[in-house]
C-alpha cells in the first residue's frame, strides 16, 4: 500500500500526515515536491494543511496553479484515492477536483479547538470504518473553513450523498450553534461524484494517538487502505 | 539623503540628540572614533549603544543572575539559551519582548516579535516545537485594550500557525498601569542534537559573510532606538519603525536553514532581529575577534535608491547573516534556491578587527569592533529600594460577600476569566505532538520519536513585584517551577524577561535590582538557572510606568509521558489533598482586590526551601504514577484552584473549612508554594508528604456536579462554567 504526501513550501502539517499515513499503512509516504511534475505509482495521495505559498492570495489558489497539481488531477482523474485536508481542502477545491469555496470563517477568527462531526455517508472508501449517523470526534485549525457553494450546488450534493461529515455536537445534532464557522449547511467535508476525492476541514491526523486526547481520525485512514487494497 | 552624501551631513548636536546619543556617550564617540562619524557611522553608534541592544542600565545586576547547572550547554550571551535534555537532544530556548511597537502597530508588532524569537532559536540548529507568551494590557475598560489585545492575539496567530508551530501556553494580565504601554513577550521552544548546534562567533579570515532571506527594506529603521525611549502622545507616529512580518517567507528560512545546517558548511550564523544587519555583523565579528568588510551594494534590496545608514539600520524581518566555509558558497546557494530564497555574499571577514563599510568601492563608515560592542557604556544607576508594606490581617475584612459569591465574582473577573478566546485562535495542535494544551498548568510537547515530554509555561505576578520586587522576583520563579512540576516535569531552566519602566528613575530602577536578587535567589534554590532572556525598560508613557513584569519563561522534562499530571479532576470520590503550608496571606490576593476593592498589603513570601520540597515531593508522586490530577495555588487561592480543576475535569467537589481562622484568608489567600493534587488514595499521598517534611492536608473532596462549601452553600458547574467562559468573549464583542 503506497501513499504520497504532496509538499508546498509552506505545508506544515506534513508530520501529521505523514505520521497517520504511516500508522494506517505500515510503511512511510513518498513525499513529493510542489516543483515536480510528475507523481510515483501510489494508492493514496494526500494533501496536508498549512500555507502552501502563503496563502496571503484567496487560500490555495496559488497552489492549484502549481506543477504537481496538474499530476494530482490526472491521477484523481484517472480513479486514485485523494484526500485533502484543511489546506488540502482548500486547493482541490481550487483546482477543481471538488466543487466550492472555503470562504473566512464566519467570526472573522483563527479557530483551533475539538469539534463533533456527523459522519453521513459511511458508504465511501473514506467512512466505510464508521456506521452512518456516527458522531466523531477530530480537531479543526483554520481561518478559512467556511464552505461556501450555490444552493443547487449544495442540493446535489447533498442529494447524491457526497456531503460526507458535517459539524454537530455530541449527540449529533446539525444546528446553527454547532456550526463553529459558518459552512453552509455545517459541511465540514465533501467528495467528488466519482467518490475517490475527499476535502475536509477538520484534521483526523490529529486524532490517531490516545495521547491526542482520542483516535476516532485512525479510521478514515484505515478506511482508505481497505478500499484501496 | 542621497547615496553618496554619507560624508557630508553635518553632526549636528541636534543630529547626535535625535540618535538618543547623550553628551557623555557622544564623547566616547569621539574618543573611540578619533574624529567625527559619518551618518552611517552615527546611526551604528545609535542603535548599538540603545538600551534595547546594549543592555548599558541592567548589565550590571543581570551578571548577578546563576546561569549554571550541569545540564546547561549554554547560557545567556547567544541568541538562544540551550539545556540537555538526554538521548543526545537538546531544548534551545529564550524569551523576548516587542512591546513598543505592539504598542504601536498590534498586529506587526507581536507577529514580529513572534517571528523574531523564533528565528533565535533556529538560528541554533533548533526546530521550533512550541511558542508561549506572555502578554499584558490595559485595564478593560480602557479604550484601546479591546483594540489592542484583538490586534495582538491576532498577530501572534497569523506568525505562529503560519509556521507551524504550536502555540501551547501563555498568561495574559490587564492592568491600568499597562494603558499606555503592553507587553508581548513571546517565548520559542526548539530542539536540537547536541553535536550540531550553531553559535554567533564569526572565524575564519577571507571567509565569505552570507546573507540570506528576505531582501532588504525601509522598515523598522531605528525600532531599538524606539524601543529604548519613553512613549509621549505622539509615539503613534512611530508607526513607520514597526516591521511588517511575513511568516511564509520566515518558513521558507526555517527550513532552508535547517537543511543547510544538516551538512557541514556554516561556521558561525547569526539572525538579523533589533537593529538588523548592524548588530548582527558586529556580535558575530566581536565575538570571533575577527574584523568585517562588507559590500552593502551587494545587499538584495526591496527598494530603489536605499542608502548606506538605511541598509545598516533597517530591521526588515526574515533575515539572516552567516560565515560559511570557503568554496561552499554554490552548494550553499542552491539550497536556498530551492526555498526560492535571496542568497548573496555581501563580505569577507578580515583581520582588522574592523568594521568596513564598502558602497560600491567607497568606504561609507570604518568603525573599530570592539569598542562598540564590548565597551558599549554600563550603567550602575542609582536605586532605592521599595519600601515594605504591611501584612494585611483577615480582620481588616469586610466579609460583606458570601464565600461562593466571592468565588463566581473572581472566576468572572478579568483576571481569572478563562482565556479560550486566546488560546483557540492559536493553533495548538499541528505537528501531532501537543499532549497538554493551553489552559493547564503547563503546556506539554512530547518529543517526537521518543515518549519524553517537554513542559513549558510563562508565569510572573506584577502586583506582587510591584509590592515587593524580591518576593516578586522569587515568586515569578517559583510559580514556573511550580507549573512545570504540576505537569510531572523536572523543572530545568528559565528565560527571563525583565520589562520595567525607565531606569533614570531610582524607585524603577530599585524594582530591577530587588527582582533580580529575588530571581537569583530562587533559581539557586530551585536548580534552576537562567540561560538566556531580555530586557526591555522604559516601558512609560507621559511619565507613567507599568508595574515591575519579570516574566519567566520555564522549562522541564517529562521522562515517561505515560506519567504525567493534568488539573482536571478525572474521578468522583477523590480526595482532594492541599500540599505545602498556608497561613493565609492576603495581601496584593485578588480577593482583597476584587471583593475588597483593596490594592494592597505584603506581597506573599516565598520559601524557597518548602518550595522545593513540595515540588521534589509533587515530581516524584507523580512520576510514580501516584498521581495524576495536580495544578499549583496560585491567583485566587484554594477555592479557585480546586473550581478550575473541577471545570477541567467536569466533576464538582466539597471544600472544607479551617476548624479555626479566618474562612476568607484560608479560601482565598495565596500563600505560596503549595498544590492541589486529586486522589483516591490519600494515605499513600499524605504518608509520603509527612517523610519528605511537606504540610500536606485533605481539603475537599470530589464528586457531584455543583461546588460546595462545607457540605453548606453551593454553586453549579454549569453556572460557574458560564461565569468563567462568558466573560472575555462578551468582553470582546462590546462594542469599542
Amino acid at each position: 500500500m503506497k501513499s504520497a504526501v504532496i509538499l508546498f513550501p509552506g505545508i506544515n502539517r506534513e508530520n501529521d500526515a505523514i505520521a497517520a499515513l504511516k500508522q494506517a499503512t505500515g510503511i512511510e509516504p513518498t513525499l513529493v515536491w510542489h516543483g515536480d511534475t510528475e507523481l510515483p505509482k501510489t494508492d493514496i495521495i494526500m494533501v496536508p494543511g498549512g500555507f502552501s505559498y502563503g496563502d496571503y492570495l484567496r487560500c490555495g489558489a496559488m497552489a492549484a496553479k502549481s506543477p504537481i497539481m496538474r499530476a494530482v488531477s490526472e491521477r484523481a482523474k484517472q480513479g486514485v484515492t485523494t484526500i485533502g485536508v484543511c489546506n488540502g481542502f482548500q486547493i482541490l477545491t481550487e483546482a477543481g477536483l471538488l466543487p466550492g469555496a472555503l470562504m473566512r470563517n464566519a467570526s472573522l477568527k483563527f479557530i483551533c479547538k475539538n469539534t463533533h462531526l456527523k459522519v453521513e455517508n459511511a458508504d465511501t472508501r473514506f467512512t466505510n470504518l464508521y456506521g452512518a449517523g456516527d458522531v466523531v470526534e477530530y480537531p479543526v485549525a483554520h481561518h478559512d473553513g467556511n464552505y461556501f457553494a450555490d444552493s443547487d450546488t449544495l442540493d446535489r450534493l447533498e442529494g447524491e450523498g457526497r456531503v460526507v461529515l458535517r459539524y454537530c455536537d455530541v449527540d449529533g445534532k446539525i444546528d446553527p450553534a454547532t456550526n463553529l464557522n459558518g459552512s453552509q449547511r455545517n459541511i465540514a467535508g465533501i467528495i467528488n461524484e466519482a467518490g475517490n476525492v475527499l476535502g475536509m476541514m477538520p484534521h483526523p491526523e490529529n486524532a490517531i494517538d490516545p495521547m491526542h486526547g482520542g483516535t476516532d481520525g485512525r479510521n478514515l485512514f484505515k478506511s482508505m487502505v481497505e478500499a484501496a487494497s | 539623503m542621497s547615496t553618496n552624501d554619507f560624508n557630508s551631513t553635518p553632526i549636528t548636536p541636534e543630529l547626535v540628540k535625535e540618535h538618543g546619543l547623550n553628551e557623555e556617550e557622544y564623547k566616547l564617540v569621539l574618543e573611540i572614533m578619533g574624529r567625527e562619524p559619518n551618518i552611517n557611522e552615527l546611526g551604528i553608534f545609535s542603535v548599538m549603544w540603545s538600551e534595547h541592544c546594549s543592555y548599558k542600565s541592567s548589565k550590571k545586576w543581570l551578571k548577578t543572575l546563576p546561569t549554571k547547572a550541569d545540564w546547561v550547554i549554554q547560557g545567556p550571551g547567544e541568541n538562544a539559551g540551550v539545556i540537555d535534555i538526554g538521548d543526545g537532544q537538546a531544548a534551545v530556548f529564550k524569551m523576548e519582548s516587542h512591546n513598543h511597537p505592539s504598542f504601536i502597530e498590534p498586529y506587526q508588532g507581536a507577529a514580529t516579535g513572534v517571528g523574531g524569537i523564533m528565528r533565535d532559536v533556529f538560528t541554533m540548529g533548533a526546530r521550533p516545537v512550541a511558542n508561549l507568551n506572555a502578554l499584558r494590557f490595559g485595564e478593560p475598560d480602557h479604550p484601546k485594550t479591546r483594540h489592542l489585545l484583538s490586534g495582538v492575539v491576532e498577530g501572534i496567530g497569523g506568525y505562529g500557525n503560519c509556521m507551524g508551530v504550536p502555540t501551547i501556553g501563555g498568561e495574559t494580565n490587564f492592568h491600568a498601569s499597562y494603558n499606555g504601554n503592553i507587553l508581548v513577550n513571546a517565548m520559542t521552544v526548539g530542539l536540537a542534537d547536541t553535536d550540531n548546534i550553531f553559535y554567533s562567533a564569526a572565524a575564519g579570515i577571507g571567509n565569505p559573510v552570507v546573507y540570506v532571506g528576505s531582501k532588504t527594506g525601509r522598515d523598522g529603521i531605528h525600532g531599538a532606538t524606539m524601543a529604548s525611549a519613553e512613549f509621549d502622545d505622539d509615539s503613534e507616529e512611530k508607526r513607520p519603525t514597526v516591521q511588517v512580518g511575513d511568516p511564509f517567507t520566515e518558513k521558507l528560512l526555517l527550513e532552508a536553514c535547517l537543511e543547510l545546517m544538516a551538512t557541514d558548511m556554516i561556521v558561525a550564523i547569526q539572525d538579523m532581529g533589533a537593529a538588523g544587519l548592524t548588530s548582527s555583523s558586529f556580535e558575530m565579528a566581536s565575538k570571533g575577534g575577527v574584523g568585517v568588510e562588507l559590500w552593502l551594494d551587494k545587499v538584495p534590496m526591496r527598494e530603489e535608491g536605499m542608502t548606506p545608514y538605511e541598509l545598516m539600520l533597517s530591521e526588515s524581518q526574515e533575515r539572516m547573516l552567516m560565515v560559511l566555509k570557503p568554496g561552499c558558497e554554490d552548494a550553499a546557494k542552491a539550497i536556498f534556491d530551492k526555498w526560492e530564497l535571496d542568497f548573496a555574499v555581501i563580505g569577507t571577514l578580515t583581520d582588522t578587527k574592523r568594521m568596513v563599510l564598502k558602497w560600491h568601492g567607497e568606504v561609507a563608515g570604518d568603525l573599530p569592533i570592539d569598542p562598540l560592542a564590548e565597551a558599549s557604556p554600563e550603567y550602575d544607576r542609582p536605586w532605592e529600594p521599595t519600601p515594605k508594606q504591611d501584612r494585611i490581617d483577615a480582620e481588616s475584612l469586610s466579609g460583606k460577600m458570601s464565600h461562593v459569591d466571592a468565588l463566581k465574582t473572581l472566576i468572572a473577573s478579568a483576571d481569572l476569566a478563562s482565556r479560550r478566546w486566546i488560546w483557540e485562535q492559536y493553533d495548538h495542535l499541528v505537528r501531532g505532538n501537543t499532549v497538554v494544551r493551553p489552559g493547564g498548568d503547563a503546556g506539554v510537547v512530547r518529543v517526537e520519536g521518543t515518549n519524553k515530554g517537554l513542559a513549558a509555561t510563562t508565569d510572573c505576578t506584577p502586583r506582587y513585584v510591584m509590592a515587593d520586587p524580591v518576593e516578586g522576583g522569587k515568586q515569578a520563579v517559583a510559580e514556573a517551577y511550580r507549573n512545570l512540576v504540576a505537569t510531572g516535569a523536572k523543572p530545568l531552566a528559565i528565560t527571563d524577561n525583565m520589562n520595567f519602566g525607565n531606569p533614570e528613575r531610582p524607585r524603577i530602577m530599585g524594582q530591577f535590582v530587588g527582582a533580580c536578587q529575588g530571581i537569583g535567589e530562587a533559581c539557586i534554590a530551585l536548580d534552576f538557572p537562567v540561560v538566556s532572556g531580555n530586557v526591555s525598560l522604559y516601558n512609560e508613557t507621559n511619565g507613567v510606568g507599568i508595574m515591575p513584569t519579570p516574566a519567566i519563561g520555564g522549562v522541564g522534562l517529562i521522562s515517561d509521558l505515560g506519567h504525567h499530571a493534568t488539573i482536571g479532576i478525572k474521578r468522583d470520590d477523590s480526595a482532594l489533598i492541599m500540599i505545602g503550608a498556608a497561613t493565609g496571606e492576603l495581601g496584593q490576593s485578588l480577593y482583597l482586590k476584587t471583593i475588597e476593592g483593596r490594592e494592597e498589603g505584603a506581597a506573599p513570601p516565598v520559601d524557597l526551601g518548602a518550595e522545593k520540597r513540595a515540588g521534589t515531593l509533587i515530581h516524584e508522586l507523580i512520576e510514580l504514577g501516584l498521581v495524576r490530577t495536580c495544578h499549583d495555588i496560585a491567583d485566587g487561592g484554594l477555592l479557585v484552584t480546586v473550581a478550575e480543576m473541577c471545570l477541567a475535569g467536569n466533576i464538582g467537589a466539597d471544600v472544607s473549612l479551617p476548624e479555626a481562622g479566618s474562612e476568607a484568608a484560608w479560601l482565598f489567600g495565596e500563600d505560596q508554594g503549595r498544590y492541589v493534587i486529586a486522589t483516591r488514595d490519600p494515605d499513600k499521598v499524605l504518608n509520603a508528604a509527612s517523610s519528605a517534611n511537606v504540610a500536606a492536608v485533605i481539603v475537599g473532596q470530589a464528586g457531584g456536579d455543583a461546588i460546595s462549601i462545607d457540605g453548606g452553600d453551593q454553586v453549579s458547574l454549569s453556572e460557574l462554567r458560564e461565569l468563567n467562559e462568558g466573560w472575555m468573549p462578551s468582553f470582546m464583542a462590546e462594542a469599542v
